[in-house]
């Protein structure tokens, strides 16, 4: 007669208590990912009541079309800055496609293995430099660029065009801020291209080559048109960063809060009308509802692009 | 005939797909039972219903019984931990834990409680790897990272480690396909050593390994059990049309 | 058959490729001209004095002093940041991987990380800055560490979650086969296999950290102590650059060079650091 065999059931106390740990572990941890879907509501909200106050007194629409900013007689124009956001990314995001696109090419269809590993630290090194760091170097290297070499360049020979007219006396300007912002989004573009290049089968390249195409119209007529979707949604990304960088962008463009006309304008864009303004912005009346409202109406811009691109790329990239 | 594992009208299906249709079988104790068949005619899914391990499919679905010692494992009170315990895995390749060799086979007791102190450890640490036949290569490193063995020693480690958890059954899922001949034939020699103490099954698409191993033969097709039985009734004297083409090797 | 050089198809691939290698030129050259400028600038008003003393009466009139407090208030509102991240970081990295899989609250967690993961540093600055009228408390240490560590975790969950996914399945398997159960899994196998993972992780978060600016400015303060509580203001390093330029003496302003300086060698030490010791911590890790 055998020994009787125990139930498959958690009797010892042992396995009672692992069985019990690993219900416990599950329903914590559930709790903690609750955090950061509950965040993104929380930070909407939380800033859109401190926006409210200034709402009861003038319409969204008001806000969002008014051109005079003057907290002291409580005129509150956003489009100054609004505009001044866009025109900073929307250049900076002109500026940072093209190179960034290529080299991601380069990267993944003609480079060197040695040439990609060197390339993978290189862009993580470019990414982790502060923005107060890319502020300074804007501020040294850039706004001379455009202030001394650029501006006057442009101005003699297009001047003729609004866009490059100018009769501003430095480099502190939209353009200056676009070109840092080119520089610190590059990295981050670089990245999620070369990503989604690499999902595409090595087959569907060797197909193209054998029979007989070179290697730019393999890019041109099998590669790129599998991606762009992809692609566009991380330039979207891309600009959603720009949007809402902060210290590098205020620190070399200019902050007047004026409707631009030419790159070489300055400009007042949103983060940087936030950064510079929140010491006083409890000493004037509805001053800290219109500065926080400009941080809600970034975040709801920025929400849009992000959830859309977002979307995107997580359908291409899994 | 003395079974450990009695399956009865087992179905499963990878979402709308059927794999396995109206499955019943027993699996003798102390033997080393075969699984063979063509591949995709559901063998590994059999194989994984014995541990449940289906489950972790996402989408497989199952019905019908899987008694081990007549307790159908698929009732909602079992311990899906104490199935797999009781029922080891052997798996294709062999994939170490990341850690040292002696922590490899120490992980199972472990995380089980199953000793009370160092020295216990230490012992049945030894004694597994002997068992497995491991101990003389890798005495010396015991400390080192499990991943620096051949892939050969790797899949002994894994039966140590299997082993160390005091299962009553081996499954073992194409457990030398990965494996050169010699570390192939390490695992058949240790295989046959200790069906004596363990209930053994094995899944192979080769057969003339089933033709080694066996001493119960479960052929099956589409899905399905065609036949079962003893292995020198079944490879001398098939019943089905189906199994003598496959055992002429004509699919 | 000759190849024929003047075609317009080798035409327009020896452009293309040389556009390419010229943009790639570009990326690489911004990093050295970056680093150069700020070396150039920041090395000659770079001394001890700046990195071992707060600063003193007139500091910012182009008196002695240094940013030991900017050095050690960053460091302070990182670690601390860094600290809280990594607590909620880890066990929701584990549990995406072990637990949620590719079930549908696994998707929504990834994509409400993701979308966190865009919000810019200014808008958690002003989130952080309600939240601290809410609660009544004043720009403190506290309230720095706090923002940074929800401006950190999603970067961290992020990074650990691709080294996660990374992870054979059958390696899970391997120790489910054993009985563990699936915190077992995620404590033992999982934790040990993405040890290298974490460690690169953590070290970018600290990283990123370390170097926000737009954040601490509204909820950390600055001061030119070194903060003795929490509940006290810190000073930070990039706000130490910022303030230093914004004065019209040129002095401070080469100071704020030195100042930019100090702070890049820690970021690139921190991103340099993090590749050898993600080296060192994966010996058990299976390749």
């Amino acid at each position: 007669m055998e020994k009787p065999i125990p139930l498959f059931s958690p009797i010892t106390p042992a396995a009672v208590s692992r069985r019990r740990a690993d219900s416990f572990a599950n329903r914590a941890f559930f709790m903690i990912t609750l955090i950061p879907v509950a965040l993104i509501f929380i930070i909407t909200i939380a800033l859109f009541l401190r926006f409210l106050p200034i709402l009861r007194e003038h319409s969204l629409w008001e806000l969002v079309s008014g051109v005079t900013w003057k907290p002291n007689k409580g005129e509150f124009g956003f489009l100054p800055f609004i505009a001044g956001t866009f025109w900073v990314t929307a250049l900076g995001v002109a500026l940072a496609v093209p190179p960034c696109i290529l080299t991601a090419l380069y990267l993944s269809e003609y480079a060197r293995a040695t040439t990609r590993t060197l390339m993978k630290p290189l862009l993580d090194l470019l990414a982790a430099i502060p923005s107060v760091v890319y502020g300074v170097w804007g501020m040294l290297a850039i706004v001379p660029l455009v202030g001394d070499v650029l501006r006057p360049i442009l101005n003699r020979y297009l001047g003729f065009i609004p866009l490059f007219a100018s009769n501003q006396p430095t480099g502190f300007s939209i353009l200056a801020g676009a070109i840092v912002l080119a520089v610190m989004i590059a990295p981050f573009i670089i990245a999620i291209t070369y990503e989604v290049l690499a999902t595409i089968p090595q087959g569907l390249r060797q197909a193209s080559l054998g029979i007989g195409a070179t290697q730019w119209q393999t890019i041109r007529y099998v590669v790129l048109p599998q991606v762009l979707p992809a692609i566009i949604a991380g330039i979207v990304l891309g600009a959603s960063r720009a949007l809402g960088e902060t210290l590098a962008v205020l620190m070399v463009v200019g902050n007047i809060p004026q409707m631009p006309n030419s790159i070489f304008d300055a400009g007042y864009p949103l983060p940087a009308l936030i950064a510079n303004n929140y010491g006083e912005m409890m000493s004037i009346p509805l001053y800290d509802a219109a500065l926080l409202g400009a941080a809600f109406i970034l975040l709801v811009i920025i929400l849009f692009f992000n959830i859309l691109s977002t979307i995107v790329l997580q359908r291409v990239l899994k | 005939m003395n079974t450990h594992i009695q399956v009865n009208n087992l179905n499963a299906w990878y979402g709308k797909q059927p794999a396995l249709k109206e499955i019943n079988i027993e699996i003798p104790k102390n033997q080393i039972t075969v699984i063979m068949g063509p591949s995709g005619c559901g063998k590994t899914t059999l194989l994984k219903t014995f541990n449940r391990f289906l489950e972790l499919n996402d989408g497989a679905k199952i019905t019908g019984e899987v008694l081990v010692n007549g307790q159908d494992i698929y009732q909602p009170d079992v311990d899906v931990t104490e199935v797999r315990k009781r029922i080891g895995l052997l798996a294709q390749r062999p994939y170490p834990l990341p850690m040292s060799i002696y922590d490899n086979v120490a992980y199972g007791m472990n995380i089980h409680r199953m000793k009370k102190d160092r020295l216990g450890y230490k012992a049945s640490v030894k004694h597994y790897l002997e068992l497995a036949g491991l101990w003389d290569e890798v005495q010396k490193r015991l400390h080192e990272p499990a991943t620096g063995l051949s892939i050969g020693q790797q899949q002994r480690l894994c039966l140590a480690r299997g082993l160390a958890v005091e299962p009553e059954v081996i499954l073992g899922d194409e457990p030398t396909s990965a494996l050169d001949p010699i570390s192939s034939q390490h695992i058949e020699k240790k295989l046959l050593e200790l069906k004596s103490q363990y209930t053994t099954v094995i899944v192979t698409h080769t057969l003339r390994q089933a033709k080694r191993l066996a001493d119960h033969v479960i052929f099956m097709y589409m899905g399905e059990v065609v036949e079962a039985g003893p292995a020198r009734n079944v490879f001398t004297n098939p019943q089905q049309e189906r199994t003598r083409q496959y055992l002429e090797g004509l699919f | 058959m000759k190849m024929n050089r003047f075609h317009r198809r080798h035409i327009t691939e020896s452009i293309a490729k040389g556009a390419m290698l010229l943009s790639f030129l570009i990326m690489a050259g911004s990093l050295g001209l970056i680093l150069w400028t700020v070396l150039y600038k920041g090395l000659p008003a770079l001394t001890w004095e700046m990195i071992s003393q707060t600063p003193k009466g007139g500091f910012y009139l182009g008196k002695e002093g240094g940013i030991l407090n900017a050095i050690i208030g960053s460091l302070y509102l990182a670690s601390g940041g860094t600290l809280i991240a990594l607590a909620l970081s880890l066990p929701m990295a584990l549990y995406l991987e072990t637990y949620l899989g590719k079930s549908s609250w696994g998707r929504w967690v990834r994509l409400s990380l993701d979308v966190l993961w865009g919000i810019p540093s200014i808008v958690y600055g002003a989130f952080g800055f309600t939240l601290m009228l809410a609660l009544g408390m004043r720009a403190s240490l506290l309230g720095g560490i706090i923002v940074l560590a929800l401006l950190e975790l999603p970067i961290m969950v992020r990074a650990m979650d691709e080294v996660i996914r990374r992870m054979p399945v059958d390696l899970e398997h391997a120790a489910l086969a054993l009985g563990s159960t699936k915190l077992e899994v995620a404590t033992r196998i999982v934790l040990r296999q993405m040890l290298p993972g974490i460690v690169t992780a953590v070290l970018l978060a600290f990283g990123r950290g370390i170097g926000d600016a737009a954040s601490v400015l509204f909820t950390a303060g600055y001061t030119d102590n070194i903060p003795g509580s929490l509940l006290r203001p810190a000073a930070s390093l990039p706000l130490a650059v910022f303030f230093q330029l914004g004065t019209p003496f040129p002095e401070v302003q080469a100071r704020a060079y030195a100042s930019a300086l100090i702070l890049t060698i820690i970021v690139l030490a921190i991103s340099l650091g993090s590749r050898w010791l993600a080296a060192k911590a994966g010996k058990f890790t299976l390749k």
